[in-house]
């Protein structure tokens, strides 16, 4: 597995764990001892896995000649 | 003599030989890891309530760290395709961000740790327990080192919640906390929030530390490849792109045990 296959499935990985701290941060905010800043916290989590999603698809388009192996 | 396929693809494996080196050592670090994450879990699930310190640790730091190595990681892929690219100078910049990327996580892993160091627990004659801070900010305190030193009370400023509350106790701030006085004569046990403190800690130490001594590591190779080891790229460029890409790969296993490190120790 060639560094550019590593670092796919580590982008991956790190919007996957962007998602659940972003669904973890709005369902603390729910909670009685919510706050807006765990709103907010979930919010930017959430978008940071989107922007994680949207980089991977660059750097894919930007190193396709590159072999995964 | 010639060391054989530094670049060329082994006919075998099908890639050139230190690609198949640095994933058997990556399947050997698997393993110690693995290793550690079983006994967290293990421990975490055998543990009572009461003895599991829950929302001890910062998750903003915790989450700022994360992000700066996974800032790293891109900027250790970007070093190795601009020097595929052949641009040598594009490669500099990003290793060395990557580069300070390692230190910064350090750095504030550093701070983590000291502000663990002198956060203390005290566990009272009465059967109370009581975590916070003591006057003065002393690091590694023990009962037994009071006792030497003749000290008869301590002034302690105690959080507003004892983590055996929950986690979600310790997110309420309508609580006064001020400092009390405790004398020593009235305290079973006193620790700091050191490996010898809980379980816990223990493997929170163990795991945390053994990772950012990979980070120390990791950053010492990249540097090396940075500064003094640049200098093949003049002679054998592909050998040279080879050696970050093998850099790149066990740069990118410790930013992923990271980013298993971190909900399991942080949030769960």
């Amino acid at each position: 597995m060639s560094l550019k296959a590593f670092h796919v499935v580590f982008i991956t990985a790190s919007s996957l764990l962007a998602f659940a701290v972003g669904v973890w941060m709005l369902r603390e905010y729910r909670s009685p001892e919510g706050t807006t800043g765990d709103l907010a916290y979930g919010l930017v989590s959430l978008a940071v896995g989107i922007g994680l999603l949207l980089y991977e698809r660059y750097f894919l388009r930007k190193l396709k000649n590159v072999s995964y192996l | 003599m010639d060391i054989p396929y530094t670049t060329q693809a082994r006919p075998d494996t099908g890639v050139y030989n230190a690609k198949v080196g640095v994933w058997l050592f990556l399947a050997s670090e698997v393993m110690l890891f693995g290793a550690l994450f079983s006994a967290y879990i293990l421990l975490r699930v055998g543990a009572l309530p009461a003895d599991w310190p829950h929302g001890l640790l910062n998750i903003p730091i915790g989450t700022f760290n994360t992000a700066v190595l996974i800032t790293s990681s891109v900027t250790v892929v970007m070093a190795w395709a601009s020097l595929k690219m052949g641009r040598f100078d594009r490669f500099k910049i990003f290793q060395t961000i990557t580069v300070l990327c390692a230190l910064a996580f350090l750095g504030i892993k550093t701070f983590e740790y000291r502000d663990k160091f002198t956060h203390y627990e005290v566990w009272k004659t009465d059967g109370s327990r009581l975590t916070g801070h003591i006057e003065g900010k002393p690091a590694f305190l023990t009962l037994d080192k009071l006792k030497d030193a003749k000290v008869e009370k301590i002034h302690f400023l105690p959080d507003p919640h004892h983590y055996a509350e929950g986690r979600l106790a310790a997110r309420k701030h309508d609580v006064e906390h001020k400092a009390v006085e405790i004398p020593v004569s009235d305290i079973k046990r006193l620790s700091a929030f050191v490996p010898a403190h809980s379980t816990y800690f223990a493997i929170y130490f163990t795991l945390t530390g053994l990772h950012a001594l990979h980070v120390l590591g990791g950053a010492i190779v990249i540097a090396y490849l940075l500064g003094p080891g640049s200098r093949m790229w003049f002679t054998e460029p592909e050998r040279f792109i080879n050696r970050v890409e093998t850099s790149g790969l066990f740069w990118h296993f410790v930013d992923l045990v990271w980013i298993f490190l971190f909900p399991v120790l942080y949030l769960l």
